[in-house]
């Protein structure tokens, strides 16, 4: 990669992990604590919807979120041509 | 001997058999092989390590009761959202460029992008945090010897320790990982048997997961009627700034402590470091989701198997009560935890009337579910080895950081590599020792250190590690300050603020485990503010710390590994 390219990389993937951790603060911060009483009064599967997020929403979308990260960072690698990962740096 | 501990004893000798053949099969004879397994661990077994590694005797056996019982459902959510939110940030902020960056060990990466001095600090934190963690889990281990097999504390952690120092003197990091591996599939299956056991014979629903929704409004109920909180509503143990405080200290705790993020060393290639992060989290949620449920099933049925609101005779206290009652594990409510037996016998008793210890809610609800005596030992099982593959993963961070980062680095340059791993072993069999009588002698503060200890690293190594990679112009004085300064506040808060200590109020009511986030903040800008005016680190320094951002072969990279300085 020449220094223009890398510079797009850079960028790309800083995007990628700002709108994911928009995501992370949203259900963990936003749904399970601070909008938590209001989204209780609906009722989702049986649960509270607050309380859901707070005790299994918030888990399984994290999963989720790096989920995301690693399928678009494979494209992003992919779109560069990253390769060669086996010449990565083998703890001499 | 009874049928639960016949039961306990056979699954136990299965399963540490099973650790000594994986671990003899794995066995290592370089430093390479001893720190990092040779970085050719496939990304579902790091995972999976990881996650064992992760997951405690506090997870595995405490989680559940804290959720029911000192969080009353909804306040124990800091720990399920900061415990698992932490994987978002280490994924997605340090796995990858750390991998890249080719080292062994936390210290390695401060050292070599800051300086000497940032590196000693970085060693004295990561050996005492995983020293206060590994007395936990030993003590641990003898608790479940304890509990299912009438063997003394002692002898329990012995029989520990013997067969963590075979595996882990034997075959390091390498051995560490399989068997971690193995472990993990032990408590997961451990963990899920009796809660999908439970949750179908309650609600007809196999998944533990939706099965539990079924019951809250019934909880929820049985608890008005008790004259308790609701079990669903926010805020009624934590207010809602104390709650963000809190999961925000676990969650850049989780992803600044020193053995869960050496694991990403041992990843083959960065690509395989992020898909590591990805199996880690999935295997932890698994357990992480299953836990409320748990929570809430056995709450439930406690509550009722007490007689619901009216209560229930003594005389007529079912027999899990009372095994339980004996070891003194339940008590009567109120400050003086007087013993069940001092009751009159012909008193009439309700859930109010108990205390019943958080570490039983997991260890019981097979019992209290009603379900057979292989299935609770089973979850013995589990619970060791919860406790073994969480021991052996911070031993191995003491036992490096000892070996690598002070002899090596430090005394001896010149040691070879067979004399270095030799160092590793002692290190590494020494630390086992320490652990041990830790373990049979716990300090009476261990319980509440472990939990603060996710607030230290917080304050210390988070900020340090992502500005070291997001940040070209972090000078080694910036983060040397931010660390003294975010670890000395944090410090000196939470020995003001914890009863034993100090026991004050604090300032605002911010409780001692949620400080660490205030202490994070605080570190962020000292050492922001410290490399503004400090001299910029050299070329190619900046030049190194951008080459860690891009995957596959770079110069600097390559030749720093090799033992070229940068500074």
């Amino acid at each position: 990669m020449d220094d223009r390219q890398r510079q797009e990389y850079w960028r790309r993937n800083l995007r990628l992990m700002a709108v994911l951790l928009v995501f992370w603060a949203l259900v963990s911060f936003g749904a399970g604590i601070l909008f938590v009483d209001a989204l209780n009064s609906i009722s989702f599967i049986g649960f509270p919807l607050g309380f859901w997020f707070a005790q299994q929403g918030s888990p399984i979308v994290f999963v989720i979120l790096i989920g995301i990260y690693v399928w678009r960072m494979d494209k992003l690698d992919a779109e560069f041509g990253i390769d060669e990962y086996d010449s990565e740096v083998h703890h001499p | 001997m009874t049928d639960i501990q016949l039961w306990t004893l056979i699954f136990a000798v299965l399963t540490f058999g099973l650790y000594i053949v994986v671990a003899y099969r794995s066995r290592v004879s370089d430093t390479a092989g001893f720190y990092v397994a040779g970085g050719g661990i496939p990304a579902p077994a790091n995972g999976a390590a990881i996650a064992a590694d992760w997951m405690s005797a506090a997870s595995f056996i405490s989680l559940a009761g804290i959720v029911a019982f000192a969080g009353n459902g909804y306040g124990g959510s800091v720990y399920l959202m900061g415990w698992t939110g932490g994987y978002v940030l280490l994924a997605l902020l340090l796995a990858p460029y750390l991998r890249k960056f080719g080292k062994y060990t936390i210290p390695d990466f401060v050292g070599d992008r800051y300086n000497e001095t940032a590196r000693m600090v970085a060693v004295l934190a990561a050996i005492v945090v995983s020293f206060v963690y590994v007395a936990g889990q030993m003590a641990g281990v003898g608790v479940v010897f304890t509990r299912f097999l009438g063997v003394s504390t002692t002898w329990g952690v012995i029989i520990g320790m013997a067969i963590v120092f075979f595996y882990a003197v034997l075959g390091g990091m390498k051995g560490i990982t399989w068997t971690q591996v193995t472990q993990y599939t032990v408590l997961i299956i451990a963990y899920l048997i009796p809660a999908v056991a439970v949750s179908s014979k309650v609600t007809g629903v196999a998944m533990p997961q939706i099965g539990f929704g079924k019951i809250l409004d019934e909880l929820n109920g049985l608890q008005a009627d008790l004259g308790l909180n609701s079990y669903t509503e926010a805020f009624t143990q934590t207010s809602m700034a104390n709650m963000i405080l809190i999961t925000a200290a676990l969650m850049f705790g989780t992803a600044g402590l020193p053995h869960v993020i050496v694991r990403f060393y041992t990843a083959k290639s960065v690509r395989a470091a992020r898909f590591s992060a990805l199996w880690a989290l999935f295997f932890i949620a698994l357990l992480y989701t299953t836990a409320p449920s748990v929570a809430s099933f056995t709450k439930l049925n406690i509550i009722n198997e007490l007689g619901g609101p009216e209560g229930i005779p003594l005389a007529d206290v079912p027999s899990w009560f009372t095994t339980w009652a004996d070891v003194g594990l339940i008590t009567q409510a109120g400050e003086a935890a007087a013993p069940i037996a001092d009751l009159p016998p012909d008193s009439i008793i309700t859930f109010n009337d108990v205390a019943i210890n958080n570490d039983i809610i997991v260890l019981a609800s097979p019992e209290i579910g009603g379900l057979p005596a292989p299935i609770v030992g089973l979850v013995a099982a589990g619970a060791l080895a919860a406790a073994l593959s969480t021991a052996s993963g911070l031993l191995l961070v003491i036992s490096s950081s000892i070996a690598n980062d002070v002899y090596y680095k430090k005394i001896n340059p010149q040691a070879t590599e067979a004399r270095q791993l030799l160092v590793g072993r002692i290190a590494m069999a020494g630390a086992i020792v320490v652990a041990g009588y830790l373990g049979i002698n716990p300090p009476g503060f261990v319980a509440q250190v472990v939990a603060l200890a996710f607030g230290l690293a917080a304050a210390s190594f988070f900020p340090v590690l992502v500005l070291g990679i997001f940040w070209k112009g972090c000078t080694a004085k910036g983060a040397m300050w931010g660390m003294i300064v975010g670890l000395a506040f944090t410090f000196a808060y939470m020995i003001w603020t914890i009863p034993i200590y100090g026991g004050s109020e604090g300032i605002l009511g911010i409780p001692p485990t949620g400080i660490g986030t205030i202490g994070m903040l605080i570190n962020f800008l000292v050492t922001f503010l410290v490399s503004k005016v400090t001299e910029k680190p050299s070329a190619e320094m900046q030049e190194l710390v951008e080459e860690i951002r891009y995957p596959g072969r770079t110069t600097l990279v390559q030749a720093h590994a090799q033992g070229k300085d940068l500074h």
